[in-house]
């Protein structure tokens, strides 16, 4: 059964080598059709609209100050996955499993990389047809084809949050990949130091398929700003959008897409796997919680790109979301710290890690979305939380998430999506909402009625995340199975998986 | 000739290395070792795992001594590796048998 497997997936990937350059070739042929040239040309209306004028002057070019910037933000997302994750989960298991973690990390960020660029930047971001646009995007940017024009030298643009302030599309594109490889790398915190790396491969691919890309459109899909021309136009616009995006779901950089989304799939993906031999009897202690501080000092650092670099722009919200996500990350690193010397006796160096990742974690989906007052309170709440998270909360649910995904990332991605529902306030500090025609921030609903559709967004994402890493994981186990055997996993993943063992000392 | 094999606190190695030489004995061999007694061990926090770990770090040093030495490397060993607090360690004496210096050949004391 598992040549097979193999065979297919060496000749699929064959195919798709020779397929790739041909497919993104011919549609580099073709004309580009970027969204802002579809958004602005509806039938009757343009003609009339003030922009005809407009239409005549040249088309708004790249700021090099906000390129530079999120190529920048690209790479220290790059960083975030490469090495800081891969040494903060290999810190923390058995130095016999230390390579298979750092393998697993690295091979899923490469291969959603290649994914990515195929097909999961099209279904996640362009808009899609029908009653499935609001979930999921269509095939228009199949291996980016329409992002470079080579015969013109055009690159397409995409929005960001002001009007007339393209980027290359392709800048994007790179930047959002960073995301969805970061989001799969995530999940295998939960199911460390057993699960097969043929399973992990497969599972992660059909997760990244069925929820990441469908999750990241319902959220982040929108037609940019430059359509929103008037009031009338203004609700054909939202319709396009992705279904949460449309309803005033904030989430800046991914506490539902990314956190809630990877911390619920773990979860799930741990019990289906069931728990490592020998735990609670057999001691099980982080092999280099050296190598956990510096995975987690490189996330801190990675993830001013993560945070300012979705502002999209070099401006004064990328400021605001950079001293956001620095201030929460401190507080919470704190507010874990003291909690837990108070109730166990001593501050860790794990604790301040994984209060620093927490803090990182909440602040997320509030970097732009709130103000100093927001990045405070989410800060030192998040830190107590998320220990019950890792600590009580996991007794309760009595699974083996061996590295805390959920404890961490699901509970801190919830915790942050709700307060910043309530900390986006202009009352409380926040930036509010905009209104895309007028490009004022008066368009917030309310405290309470944008904390309750920002529990509609948690609580569909979490559903859907879930049944779709079943179905995943699931998958997977009839294929190859999910668990490897006794012996290997007493032996450790590295020598008999991997060939290698980390440390020959 | 007898094996004299002491397990010392770690920090306690270098004066005994030295009280051992003062007496005459040329050669050891030392070894990390875990072990417990009667002094207590101490509790590991990982998140929300708990570890009661119950072996100490210590050290094994070991010696071939002709009989005549005896006495005195146990009493160099004994004042040397004390702290007086519980967890100092113990001395084992064996009867060694035979003894070969592989270099030369010799056995016997003049291997020692």
């Amino acid at each position: 059964m598992r040549k097979w497997i193999l065979a297919a997936a060496s000749a699929v990937t064959l195919a798709l080598s020779a397929l790739a350059p041909v497919v993104s070739l011919a549609q580099a042929q073709a004309p580009a059709a970027t969204e802002q040239k579809k958004d602005a040309a509806p039938a009757a209306e343009a003609a009339k609209a003030p922009e005809a004028a407009a239409a005549a002057a040249p088309a708004p070019t790249p700021n090099k100050g906000d390129v530079a910037w999120m190529l920048t933000s690209t790479a220290l997302v790059l960083c975030m996955s490469v090495p800081a994750l891969a040494l903060f989960y290999g810190g923390l298991v058995r130095a016999k499993n230390m390579l298979s973690v750092l393998m697993q990390v690295f091979m899923v960020f490469s291969l959603i990389t290649v994914l990515w660029a195929v097909y999961g930047y099209s279904l996640a971001f362009t808009e899609g047809s029908g009653w499935l646009s609001p979930f999921v995007g269509g095939l228009d940017r199949l291996f980016l084809g329409g992002t470079f024009t080579p015969a013109t030298g055009e690159f397409s643009p995409a929005s960001t949050f002001s009007k007339a302030t393209p980027l290359p599309e392709l800048v994007y594109v790179a930047f959002q990949a960073t995301f969805a490889a970061i989001t799969c790398c995530l999940i295998l915190g939960a199911t460390v130091e057993r699960i097969k790396f043929s399973a992990v491969l497969i599972a992660i691919t059909i997760w990244f398929t069925i929820s990441y890309l469908p999750v990241a459109h319902m959220v982040w899909y929108w037609p940019g700003p430059d359509g929103y021309t008037s009031d009338k136009v203004a609700d054909a616009m939202v319709a396009k959008a992705g279904l949460l995006n449309g309803w005033g779901a904030l989430d800046y950089a991914g506490g539902t897409v990314v956190h809630i989304n990877s911390g619920v799939a773990g979860l799930v993906g741990a019990m289906l796997l069931g728990k490592r031999i020998g735990l609670g009897r057999e001691p099980m202690p982080p092999h280099s919680l050296t190598m956990t501080m510096i995975g987690a000092s490189l996330l801190w650092f990675g993830w001013f790109g993560f945070n300012a670099g979705s502002a999209l722009e070099a401006n004064g919200m990328a400021s605001l979301a950079f001293m956001n996500t620095y201030l929460a990350t401190a507080c919470a690193v704190l507010s874990w710290v003291f909690a837990e010397w108070m109730i166990k006796g001593k501050p860790s160096m794990l604790g301040a890690a994984s209060g620093a990742v927490a803090g990182l974690v909440a602040i997320t989906p509030a970097a732009g979305n709130v103000g100093i007052p927001g990045a405070f309170v989410i800060g030192l709440a998040v830190g107590p939380i998320c220990l019950w998270g890792v600590t009580g909360l996991k007794k309760l649910i009595a699974k083996d998430d061996a590295l805390d995904v959920f404890g961490v990332h699901a509970v801190g991605g919830i915790t942050g999506a709700l307060l910043t529902g309530i900390f986006n306030a202009q009352s409380l500090g926040g930036p509010g909402v905009t209104n895309y025609v007028t490009m004022k921030p008066d368009a917030y609903p309310g405290i309470l009625a944008q904390l309750w559709i920002q529990a509609k967004a948690v609580g569909i994402v979490f559903a859907w995340t879930a049944i779709s890493a079943f179905i995943a994981f699931k998958i997977a186990d009839l294929l190859v199975g999910l668990r490897v055997a006794e012996e290997e996993e007493r032996e450790g993943l590295d020598t008999t998986y991997h060939g290698e063992t980390a440390y020959n000392l | 000739m007898k094996l004299i094999t002491a397990i010392i606190k770690p920090f306690k190695l270098d004066e005994v290395r030295e009280a051992l030489s003062a007496v005459g004995v040329q050669g050891v061999t030392v070894t990390e070792v875990k072990g417990f007694g009667r002094q207590k061990g101490h509790t590991e926090l990982y998140r929300g795992a708990e570890y009661v770990v119950d072996f100490l770090p210590k050290v094994k040093v070991e010696a071939a001594i002709s009989d005549e030495l005896v006495e005195r490397a146990i009493e160099a060993v004994e004042s040397s590796a004390r702290t007086g607090k519980i967890g100092d360690g113990k001395i084992f004496v064996y009867d060694l048998e035979q003894v070969v210096r592989i270099r030369t050949g010799e056995t016997g004391k003049e291997a020692l």
